[in-house]
């Protein structure tokens, strides 16, 4: 089964997102901060990695950038999931390597629509 | 609960104006879609509300009432096989057939708040270096003037943006304004709104290369459908498309729109080309 790296300091969250990319039929590993989730990357790279933005330690900007330079870390399709919803923040997400960015709050129709949008699932 | 022989009279208003059939058992689709026009409208019940379309006869009311009950649900790039059909399919066959001096024009039918049309529009946008000089001009019609409203303003919410738009996109076509996107107008303009009911006469639109008619006829029973296809061909060129929605078909129905094999959804008049690419 491929798994997805759900990366959000917030418990809740990603209680709500591991129920949504479950019923996608991923399998999900879960982190608490960019740092835990690029220790998470080293030990095995998941297919697809769902990111918040301001988390302690390390944020997801810079988890992603990071990730990018790891060896296999150009693999991965990284989504960011964030309140952060301004053109500004997209558009620096995606230069430093982001695949898809969806907008707080999210249900399973976007996470499905996004995850569509990058290859990870065929189009229904 | 509404009452049977209202449901029976809303159910004959709606079909004499818009062709929508509203089966005998749809009772709660009636309570969810009326309940917000029952509010705006001031009354205190979905039954005070028909009661005084019935007794008024008010054709704004019976209008609003048909309008609420149509399904207006649509995201951009919805059920993606129709644009790929379009990108891949259909625009290469006319482009050659047209010429790069030529003009290609493509009509939305029932367009709804305008993710369609303004999808293909983003789509010639990225695709306008293949396009060399044709020219496109897209039509988009819907019955109902809110949602043309909503479209013709081409502004959306977070929520609508996330549904079927890539990222990219989003970025590439939309300007953000407060927490809402609003297209960009090189998109906006290569859209033309009208408002539209497929009931009445629509030769005034003029004469169309490709047609989107995708998940209206649905709503409509046998003779509507086969009624509008029919005008729908007379509006067609001799090597004109027509997308439908993929539960649809013109098989029964028409015999003006032969379906492209190997392509669900994709219909063509008799001289239709197809792109040689694998299906």
């Amino acid at each position: 089964m491929r798994t997805c790296l759900v990366v959000d300091d917030s418990r809740v969250i990603r209680k709500v997102a591991r129920k949504i990319i479950e019923e996608l039929e991923f399998e999900c590993v879960e982190a608490a901060d960019g740092a835990e989730a690029l220790e998470a990357c080293r030990k095995q790279m998941p297919q697809a990695v769902l990111l918040d933005w301001n988390m302690p330690v390390m944020n997801g900007l810079d988890f992603v950038k990071a990730l990018r330079r790891e060896e296999g870390g150009d693999k991965p399709v990284v989504v960011f999931c964030t309140t952060e919803n301004d053109m500004a923040h997209i558009t620096e997400a995606l230069r430093a390597g982001a695949d898809e960015y969806v907008m707080k709050p999210f249900d399973g129709d976007i996470i499905e629509s996004k995850f569509q949008q990058t290859g990870l699932l065929r189009a229904s | 609960m509404i009452k049977q022989d209202d449901i029976t009279f809303v159910a004959a208003e709606a079909f004499k104006r818009s062709g929508l059939v509203l089966s005998a058992d749809k009772g709660y689709l009636l309570e969810s879609r009326l309940a917000p026009l029952a509010r705006a409208e001031g009354f205190p019940s979905i039954e005070a509300l028909i009661g005084a379309a019935r007794r008024d006869r008010s054709d704004r009311l019976l209008w609003g009432i048909t309008e609420a009950l149509a399904t207006h649900e649509t995201f951009f790039f919805r059920d993606n096989t129709p644009f790929d059909l379009f990108k891949q399919d259909i625009l290469p066959v006319l482009s050659r057939a047209r010429g790069s001096s030529g003009k290609i024009r493509i009509w939305c039918a029932a367009c709804s708040s305008g993710q369609e049309p303004y999808s293909l529009a983003m789509l010639l946008e990225e695709e306008r270096a293949r396009l060399g000089g044709l020219r496109v001009e897209i039509v988009a019609t819907d019955m109902a003037p809110r949602v043309l409203e909503k479209a013709k303003a081409g502004v959306y919410t977070q929520f609508e943006v996330q549904r079927g738009l890539a990222i990219q996109r989003l970025v590439q076509h939309f300007e953000q304004t407060g927490d809402q996107w609003r297209i960009k107008p090189n998109i906006r303009q290569m859209v033309n709104f009208q408002k539209q009911n497929l009931l009445e006469n629509f030769a005034g639109l003029g004469s169309f290369d490709v047609v989107f008619c995708r998940n209206v006829l649905i709503y409509f029973d046998a003779d509507t459908k086969r009624q509008v296809l029919s005008r729908i061909a007379r509006q067609s060129a001799e090597d004109g498309f027509l997308v439908m929605g993929a539960a649809e078909t013109v098989v029964g129905l028409s015999r003006d729109f032969q379906p492209v094999e190997g392509r669900r959804g994709l219909y063509g008049r008799a001289n239709a080309q197809l792109n040689t690419r694998a299906a």
